[in-house]
């Protein structure tokens, strides 16, 4: 009997198309410290997938006039996210929100997404943007139309999901799995821990303060050596405010001690990410530091992390400063953002 | 075809079944293990965060936002010597209320043990180990602070005595003074002895964390002084270390 269904399976598999398997490549680093990435069994990586995600991902068909990529607010240059503090939708309106980088996306345990975690997985995300009227402002019945009179889509959803017939799913699954390839792990910081970089005295005392509890004591929410997203893809009020226009978590649960709590975001590739914050309030990463040494808001909901309130912050030295600004840029990836599979051309 | 599968699972399971019979005399039970938590005798669970409304041995108003703690090394001693441990580490986390029940996979045989216990935090030679899951959760000790992990992470807010609301950090670690040229380290995990106990069939040990305990005895926590900045703080992970030997009980065994 279990030969006879083995043999079965066997041939069911002959008969079906099956694309190429492409499963993630797990940087060392990741590999020995933390858990691994998600990857959902209904949309296993696959060659053809990636390819067919990467090319919706740069093509403008994907908005309402065809003049808006997920690339114009995501660009690979700035570690795909947008240079300007609130991104242009395609009818002109602005959001109220900084767009965010993609990197690592995979590692994001809990498959919260956006700034307020109110999307549950890069699959279901894909849905917002291309009908949010904001943004790329389309609807997916027009779109799907589109895509299946398009010349070369129909037979690249063939290749890469076995039928031709374009849905929404469809494209949202193929682009998930090209965001999830979007990997960066080639920092110099992440090239010291491998033995193959040395940091500068100023880098090493400026990771020294991001770990130490007497002066920056960033490590709780934002990584360490031994966990190399640098973020712990929770939600924090790291202390913006005192009053909230925005009330980030707290509008997703409805719950009053969530407000102004937003999820921490990787320290990863800064270098090419400003502005920084939810709302991209701050254009340098001096001003982010100088926030928490003495810019520090006190509200309700504010991290008993963020000590010293009163004081405005955690008061660090001028060189402590410096240094820790030369520590975070070293964890920029610059060929992450020159990786040709991530490009378009 | 539809049926074949489900069939062909019912086989395995008996034929795994007559095994067992086959292989063992005596009857292994499983072990299930339930924390509860308390101040002072209220009960509290994760819809008790974010307000203020607990008050410590000190007087001091405080409110619970983060309490997840690590314990290892369940054991089970008979008087003849014979051991078992569950190897491996729980951690508890009352925030996100995950993993406050759990049954280890592996199974003990049934009779009289001498002593039941488990050690609060890691002892020093598991604390030093790489371990993927905690990493992903941000449980790491800095390396300049010896490295290794927390062992628990009890945060909130108290009233100071300026009436702010003011953030604690109560994160408790191996002692380390790290002031000199060589970190002088002391032991703060420590074991938490449930008595004996009879097993005869599979057993849940329903345990109590009285919170209080932290701030209370031999040492009342005073939060005006001791409220951030613990880590580095040999004096205050002594001071958790003795508090926290009053605040596990068992509170029944069914
Ligand atoms: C008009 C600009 C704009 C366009 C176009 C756009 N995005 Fe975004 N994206 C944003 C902004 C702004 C956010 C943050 C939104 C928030 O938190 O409310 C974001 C967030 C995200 C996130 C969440 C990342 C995280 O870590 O939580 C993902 C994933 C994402 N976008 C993918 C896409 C994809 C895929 C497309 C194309 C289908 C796309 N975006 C098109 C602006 C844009
Ligand atoms: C309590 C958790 C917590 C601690 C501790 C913390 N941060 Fe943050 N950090 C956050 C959160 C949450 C955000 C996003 C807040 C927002 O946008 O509303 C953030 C944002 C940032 C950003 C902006 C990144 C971007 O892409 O927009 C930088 C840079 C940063 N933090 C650096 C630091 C440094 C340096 C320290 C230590 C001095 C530190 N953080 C301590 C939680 C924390």
């Amino acid at each position: 009997m279990v030969i006879f269904i083995c043999h079965s399976c066997s041939n069911e598999n002959v008969e079906t198309y099956v694309p190429t398997p492409s499963p993630l490549q797990i940087p060392p680093l990741f590999e020995n410290n933390i858990l691994n990435p998600i990857t959902p069994t209904n949309n296993p990586q696959t060659e053809e997938g990636i390819a067919l995600g990467k090319k919706l991902f740069f093509d403008p068909i994907l908005s309402g006039d065809n003049s808006q990529a997920c690339a114009n607010c995501h660009n690979p240059k700035n570690a795909f996210t947008d240079p300007k503090r609130f991104s242009d939708g395609i009818n002109g309106s602005l959001g109220n929100r900084n767009s965010m980088p993609l990197f690592n996306l995979a590692w994001n345990y809990e498959e919260k997404f956006f700034w307020d975690g109110s999307v549950f997985s890069l699959e279901h995300q894909v849905f917002e943007p291309v009908s949010d009227p904001t943004e790329m402002a389309s609807n997916w019945t027009q779109l799907e139309a589109e895509l299946q009179q398009h010349p070369e889509y129909p037979d690249l959803f063939e290749k890469a999901f076995g039928t031709s017939t374009i849905d929404s799913n469809l494209v949202a699954k193929a682009i998930a799995q090209f965001e999830r390839t979007l990997i960066s792990s080639n920092s110099k910081f992440d090239r010291h821990l491998l033995g193959e970089a040395e940091l500068t005295p100023e880098e090493l005392n400026g990771f020294n303060v991001f770990m130490d509890e007497n002066r920056g004591d960033c490590f709780h929410c934002h990584g360490s050596d031994k966990n190399p997203l640098w973020t712990d893809n929770i939600f924090h009020n790291n202390g913006l405010d005192e009053n909230f226009s925005d009330l980030g978590l707290g509008a997703v649960t409805g719950d009053p001690a969530d407000n102004g709590k937003f999820k921490t975001p990787s320290l990863r590739n800064l270098a090419f990410t400003a502005p920084y914050m939810h709302d991209g309030r701050f254009a340098t990463i001096d001003e982010v530091i100088d926030h928490y040494s003495e810019g520090l808001k006190n509200s309700s909901t504010i991290d008993p992390l963020m000590k010293k309130v009163a004081q405005g912050g955690v008061g660090l030295s001028e060189k402590d400063k410096t240094d820790l600004k030369s520590f975070l840029l070293s964890l920029s990836d610059h060929e992450f953002i020159n990786n040709s599979a991530f490009n378009n051309q | 075809m539809k049926y074949i599968k489900p069939l062909f699972l019912l086989l395995s399971i008996i034929i795994c079944s007559c095994h067992e019979d086959a292989d063992d005399k005596v009857f292994q039970a499983n072990i299930a293990f339930n924390f509860s938590h308390a101040w002072d005798g209220e009960e509290v669970t994760n819809s008790d965060f974010n307000t203020i409304k607990f008050t410590n041995e000190n007087g001091e108003q405080l409110s619970i936002e983060k309490l997840r703690y690590l314990i290892s090394n369940i054991t089970f001693e008979k008087t003849t010597g014979e051991t078992y441990v569950f190897d491996g580490y729980y951690l508890i986390d009352v925030t996100n209320n995950s993993n406050l029940s759990f049954t280890p996979n592996s199974t003990i045989p049934t009779g009289h043990y001498s002593k039941v216990s488990f050690t609060f935090g890691f002892n020093n030679e598991d604390n030093y180990n790489n371990y993927p899951d905690l990493n992903s959760t941000s449980w790491n000790v800095p390396e300049m602070l010896g490295g290794g992990y927390h062992y628990m992470q009890l945060e909130g807010k108290f009233i100071d005595n300026i009436t702010n609301e003011t953030g604690y950090a109560y994160h408790a670690i191996r002692a380390v003074d790290n002031t000199g040229s060589t970190p002088v380290f002391e032991d703060t995990f420590f074991e938490v002895d449930l008595d004996a106990a009879n097993i005869t069939d599979s057993t849940t040990f329903n345990i109590e964390m009285n919170i209080a305990e932290w701030f209370k005895n031999p040492n009342a926590w005073n939060l005006n002084e001791l409220n951030n900045m613990l880590m580095p703080n040999f004096n205050a992970q002594i001071m958790m270390f003795e508090n926290g030997q009053n605040a596990f009980s068992l509170k029944s065994v069914n």
